[in-house]
């Protein structure tokens, strides 16, 4: 037990998230149960935005989720690159489609919060279009790792790719900032009190936002071991065809 | 004697899986070693890996890669450019200048101003062959370099590579066939990596899955 | 080098693929914009920044997928990558190549098809300006996803996937800066961020596209 890099050994990997994996997917069932049942039904309406505001119960965990889990995959990739550890890869390749359909729950729920409020489902304002275009940088690392049959020549190229992707989405990021000002509110969590969401609001959101968390972590175990267990069954059929 | 190339315990892969482990031999100036070997068994592998196309698995290489000239399955070709152009734009890369000794050494002299599109195979092997003299290198490595070469073709290659060597080059050759001349013979068929050779080096593939 | 760039340059000429090919492509589509949003020439000349920039990124699009595809298959990338060249400094070469015969044309003509958009003459200076700064960045980047694409067999689709979306910065300071030129408002701003995305992407992707292209030959 001397250093953290151990766990980035497959076999005592496969050891530690299987004990890990039913907690982390327990605790998520009961923050996501508590919190939204919480959110939905033991909270106020807001004066202003009326029963509509409940969706920040699912809107702004999947937003936090879709930008963290490209920046979780930002690091996996620099571990593989940097280190070569498999796992690292391979849990970066897991968390690509949870953060999409991360991403896409945000878009969703913001449209469908956007009609009562603003009148309009889609507008080109700066938040929504850096999250299209999150999107979009979702979609091609997917199809770059589903383009390419040999596996490590898969990791590296997608790093390389979530690397300079990771650039050129923050680029985009202050350049759609510049070529419309929005009509988005401001961030509803921050440290600065003035500006959060009222405290009613506030504690059974911190709830969606943790079980969103657990539940992601859970997933990618899940998704990982799955990556880890197919690598495998690789290796063994490689190994038979060197003996034959 | 001044050896140009040293190779030792050198084990490669190709696609994930180790194909060859514990190479070891050593090239001179002046010498030219044939690679033997079935079909699959890792000539081709072997030498990319020593070009530094891929990394070794284990194993060391001491080779200067500034003396090294790599020439594959492929020539390398660009059909719209003549032969001329092919030729020299490769001594301009090497910066050696001169190709009118390499078209004459593969008797390529008569086609210098046809585009390369319009060479049969066989020419279009001369030509890939003669990028070898033009890099000005000292150390050769070929891949089955005789493929689609007429008897009197190869009797041009084997006299390249016999002037090569008398001048203090060095050959590396994967080849099935009789060159005509007499050189060493590396056979790689007990380098064959199995399961449990390979099992030593149990990361950089999937050996760290099983 | 040089002797890359003129080989590159040459084979672009005589295969006909390279400029023919992107510049035509820029007026058909410019030709087609008038047809779907009608002949109005108010609407027409105030779509025409947004439409030309488009059009060219585009059209800078159509032969990224040549600029390594048609060396990995022959088999020159290999002894490229072999030969007494940086990677690196040969991935550059191509990249400029790929400008000069795509980019810096558009560029030339964009002023002609402008005219076909009811822009006003005045501006033209503003069109190539602004295209001028910004397609080497097309073309650089673009190098970068034809590098991570070209052991892919007919990735030209999945290329266009991956370069889209970094496109983007790159698309809304070019149309922005031309816009703003052309209104005669304060346009510095959006030119001096497409000079530093063009800057940044001739200096450091290189870089990432030589190790993709090592990862890929490999």
């Amino acid at each position: 037990m001397s250093s953290f890099w151990e766990y980035a050994n497959p076999k005592k990997f496969m050891q530690t998230s299987a004990i890990l994996l039913p907690w982390a997917a327990g605790l998520a069932a009961v923050c996501l149960v508590v919190g939204l049942i919480w959110g939905f039904f033991f909270t106020p309406d807001d004066f202003r935005q009326g029963s509509t505001v409940k969706i920040i119960y699912l809107h702004v965990p999947s937003a936090l989720m879709a930008i963290n889990i490209w920046i979780m995959m930002l690091v996996t990739s620099l571990i593989w690159l940097i280190r070569r550890h498999h796992v690292s890869a391979l849990a970066a390749r897991a968390a690509a489609p949870i953060g999409l359909v991360m991403t896409l729950i945000a878009l969703f729920t913001g449209a469908v919060w956007g009609q009562p409020m603003w009148g309009t489902y889609w507008a080109w304002d700066p938040r929504l279009t850096a999250f299209l275009i999150l999107f979009l940088f979702y979609l091609g690392y997917l199809a770059l790792w589903a383009a390419i049959d040999d596996p490590d020549t898969a990791a590296d190229l997608t790093s390389v790719l979530c690397l300079v992707g990771s650039v050129f989405a923050l680029l985009s990021r202050y350049a759609v900032w510049f070529w419309n000002q929005g009509l988005h509110q401001g961030a509803s969590l921050s440290l600065d009190k003035q500006e959060n969401v009222h405290d009613v609001f506030y504690f059974p959101l911190l709830l969606c936002i943790a079980g969103f968390v657990l539940m992601f972590v859970a997933l990618v175990l899940l998704r990982t071991r799955t990556e880890i267990r197919a690598r495998r069954l690789k290796a063994l059929m490689a190994r038979e065809r060197m003996e034959a | 004697m001044h050896m140009e190339c040293i190779v030792s315990d050198l084990a490669c892969m190709r696609g994930g899986v180790p194909v060859l482990t514990g190479v070891r031999f050593d090239l001179a100036a002046g010498q030219c070693l044939l690679l033997r070997g079935p079909n699959g068994i890792g000539k081709t592998t072997l030498l990319r890996t020593l070009a530094g196309l891929q990394p070794a698995l284990a194993g060391t290489v001491s080779l200067d890669r500034e003396a090294f000239a790599y020439a594959g399955h492929a020539d390398g070709l660009k059909a719209t450019l003549t032969v001329r152009e092919n030729l020299q734009f490769w001594a301009d890369v090497y910066g050696t200048g001169s190709i009118d000794q390499a078209l004459t050494a593969f008797n390529l002299s008569a086609l210098a101003d046809r585009a390369a599109h319009n060479l049969s195979a066989g020419q279009k092997r001369r030509l890939g062959l003669a990028r070898l003299l033009v890099t000005g290198r000292k150390i050769w490595a070929l891949d089955e370099p005789t493929v689609s070469l007429d008897t009197a073709s190869v009797a041009l290659f084997a006299e390249a590579i016999k002037t090569h060597c008398a001048a203090g080059g060095a050959a590396l050759i994967a080849t099935h066939i009789e060159l005509g001349f007499t050189a060493d013979v590396l056979d790689l068929t007990p380098f064959k990596a199995t399961a449990d050779s390979s099992a030593a080096h149990s990361d950089g593939f999937d050996e760290a899955f099983l | 080098m040089i002797a890359l760039l003129l080989r590159d340059l040459r084979l672009a000429i005589r295969s006909g693929g390279g400029f023919g090919l992107g510049l035509a492509f820029f007026l058909i589509l410019v030709v087609l914009v008038p047809f779907g949003v009608g002949p109005q020439s108010d609407i027409l000349s105030r779509i025409a920044p947004g439409i030309l920039w488009v059009g060219a990124l585009l059209a800078c699009l159509l032969s990224l997928d040549r600029i390594f595809a048609l060396d990995y298959e022959d088999g020159s990338l290999d002894l490229l990558a072999t030969a007494p060249v940086p990677l690196e400094g040969m991935v550059a070469i191509k990249a400029l190549a790929h400008w000069l015969t795509t980019g810096l044309p558009l560029t030339l003509a964009a002023p002609l098809l402008g005219v076909l958009l009811n822009m006003p003459l005045q501006n033209m200076g503003w069109l190539v300006l602004t295209l001028g700064l910004g397609t080497p960045a097309l073309s650089f980047i673009g190098t970068f996803g034809a590098a991570l694409t070209v052991g892919i067999k007919r990735g030209g689709l999945l290329l266009s996937l991956l370069v889209l979306p970094m496109y983007v910065p790159t698309l809304i300071f070019g149309a922005e800066a031309l816009r703003r030129g052309s209104e005669g408002l304060e346009a510095t701003a959006p030119l001096l961020l497409l000079a530093g995305i063009t800057a940044g992407a001739i200096s450091l992707l290189p870089f990432a596209a030589a190790a993709a292209i090592r990862i890929n030959i490999r």
